[in-house]
């Protein structure tokens, strides 16, 4: 058996990836508290960060590991938004469950 | 490295005044000063937009066509300068339009146009981004200051809920469009858009760029609120403050489409069999889905919110009526046409009625749709606009909505197929059902008695803000001239046409 049998292509990072985004995916539709999806989602987010590094490396081009960058500080920015907005609804109803936010229908 | 400080002068002015808003709120002065510099920034980036449309016959400047930067990521191209000039008096409109409503409420006046305008600057980005980074991280300043401004009513519960399911569609919507940038990144190599094109044409298709390709696209959909992913805008738009939800509905869902129109047409346009389906269902669900439940709403910014989805269908027509039609270049011009056409139209007479509908609230302290009866009566100044707004948004002549309409029908027959026709079809069914809500409402206003929650207070009471009145006035001016001169809007959108790949 030579090293080039063991190497872990592409191809497995992009199935891990589309893996744990469907993970993500599932969490965010079973799950009801709102600091729980938005784990789901940055679960989500590391899954594409996976596969544009899996990607670049493999094609040897940086645009991926840029790419990768990107995403992290725009996913931190996120953060510091959606904690405001859940610290700022529970300050007023004392839950971060999305079953309670029904004010509105129709 | 080329760096063409002309072309990026629009920009450099925009953030300079995203700052200097924010520099402004520090000082020992009223508020209000932080607007004024905002409009009085963006006003001033409307010139070099100027001067660079007209770039060909002025001395100092050098005329080049489009001018690509930062190796052909960045263009500044004549769709790009439209589209910018869009969004530049979208802010404007919107700041004048808020002026009133935040110094009448108890709000932070400061961080609200600072996040306002930063927002519009991530539109202006998205206008000239050719590759998916930059467009990325345009389209995440669009969006997520506005989640910020949706809970801008901080006490308010519904406030409150807006922004919290407005965040996390945005979050969901921001991953499946990266997880379908990050496939086709897979499958091609490239993420600048002339390069994917390049790549997928010498490749074929393959399975995972099909689910890329769609996983991009629907990611788009949740932008510009597209039914069955529009689930977040009614309630959004009703819990948050009006004129945060008139930029909503115009300024981020115009940005949508622009991010739409480009990456469908420029990364994708050899794979239109891969999308042209996609968005044919699309549209035809928003514009069925958004219609008819419209009818049904007892809230006036709720009912704008699901005609908004619909306006969005109908936006969407040119392209989806390409399925399964023999695409030529010149068809697809004319779908670019039609769906930039609509999109500035929309642009002046959606504002028209959220800036109306902040004027008439102001006055009767209601959102119900009942409240309105009688307006006719004592407000005719108010229901006369009102009426032509919602004429134009039903596009009726001679205000400018129904050249929006011709011109999407136009598209949808001249593609030739069967596909085209049906959508067609359904979406001048649409049209009937869109007058009945939106004539309803026109009626009640001018033929019904007045209700008994009015008050005869409410009835004398008859300023509107110096700020609110210019705002129905520059909308008020679009809709009525784009309706009588269509030949303004044809301009504006033939010269958008011309849409650069940037190599």
């Amino acid at each position: 058996m030579t090293m080039s049998d063991l190497a872990v292509t592409a191809g497995w990072y992009m199935a891990l990836a589309a893996l744990l985004f469907s993970i993500g995916a599932i969490g965010l539709l079973t799950r009801r508290n709102a600091l729980v999806m938005f784990m789901s989602i940055e679960l989500m987010l590391n899954s594409v960060n996976l596969t544009f590094v899996a990607v670049g490396k493999e094609l040897r081009t940086l645009e991926g590991q840029i790419a990768t960058l990107f995403v992290m500080v725009v996913a931190a920015a996120e953060v510091t938004i959606g904690l405001a907005i859940i610290v700022a609804v529970f300050r007023r109803r004392a839950t971060a469950s999305v079953d309670e936010l029904s004010e509105m229908k129709g | 490295m080329n760096f063409d400080y002309h072309a990026l002068l629009p920009e450099i002015i925009l953030a300079s005044t995203v700052m200097l808003v924010l520099v402004t709120d520090l000082l020992p002065v009223k508020k209000y000063w932080a607007a004024v510099v905002g409009i009085i920034g963006t006003s001033a980036a409307l010139v070099p937009l100027l001067t660079l449309t007209f770039c060909d016959s002025l001395d100092f400047c050098e005329a080049t066509g489009a001018r690509s930067m930062f190796s052909g990521t960045y263009v500044v191209d004549s769709f790009s300068l439209v589209l910018k000039g869009l969004f530049l008096v979208v802010a404007l409109v919107v700041l004048l339009m808020s002026i009133g409503y935040l110094e009448g409420g108890r709000f932070w006046q400061g961080e609200y146009y600072f996040l306002l305008l930063a927002s519009v600057l991530g539109a202006v980005v998205m206008a000239s981004s050719r590759d998916f980074i930059s467009m990325f991280v345009g389209l995440e300043l669009v969006t997520g200051p506005t989640f910020l401004m949706a809970g801008w009513r901080k006490g308010d519960d519904r406030s409150n809920e807006a922004a919290l399911k407005y965040f996390i569609i945005g979050v969901i919507s921001a991953a499946i469009l990266l997880f379908g940038i990050s496939l086709v990144y897979g499958v091609t190599g490239q993420l600048r858009f002339a390069d994917v094109a390049a790549a997928i044409a010498v490749r074929g298709e393959s399975p995972l760029l099909t689910i890329g390709v769609i996983f991009t696209i629907l990611g788009f959909a949740f932008k510009v609120s597209a039914a069955p992913f529009h689930f977040w805008t009614p309630d959004t738009y009703e819990g948050a403050p009006t004129p945060v939800t008139a930029y909503l509905a115009v300024g981020s869902k115009a940005a949508g489409f622009v991010g739409l129109l480009t990456v469908a047409y420029v990364a994708f346009g050899s794979t239109r069999g891969l999308w042209a389906g996609l968005i044919w269902v699309l549209a035809a669900t928003s514009m069925t889905l958004g219609n008819v439940v419209a009818l049904k709403q007892t809230n006036i910014v709720r009912m704008l919110g699901y005609s908004s989805i619909a306006q969005g269908g109908f936006m969407l027509v040119p392209f989806g009526a390409l399925a399964g039609a023999d695409v030529t270049p010149d068809m697809l011009q004319k779908a670019f046409f039609a769906t930039v056409t609509y999109v500035l139209i929309y642009a002046a007479m959606n504002l028209g009625a959220f800036a109306t509908i902040i004027a008439i609230s102001n006055r009767i302290k209601s959102g119900e749709i009942r409240a309105l009866a009688g307006l006719g009566v004592y407000a005719p100044g108010l229901a006369g606009l009102l009426a032509i707004f919602f004429f134009s948004l039903a596009g009726i002549p001679p205000v400018a909505g129904w050249f929006a309409k011709l011109a999407m029908f136009n598209s949808a027959i001249g593609s030739g197929s069967g596909w085209g026709l049906a959508l067609a079809i359904i979406a001048a069914l649409n049209a009937v059902v869109a007058f009945a809500y939106y004539g309803k409402i026109v009626k009640s206003a001018w033929f019904d008695a007045v209700p008994d929650d009015v008050s005869d207070a409410m009835k004398a009471d008859t300023k509107v803000a110096p700020s609110l009145m210019l705002a129905l006035g520059i909308t008020f001016v679009g809709t009525i001239a784009f309706g009588v001169f269509p030949s303004l809007v044809t301009g504006l959108s033939e010269f958008a046409s011309s849409l650069s790949s940037g190599l």
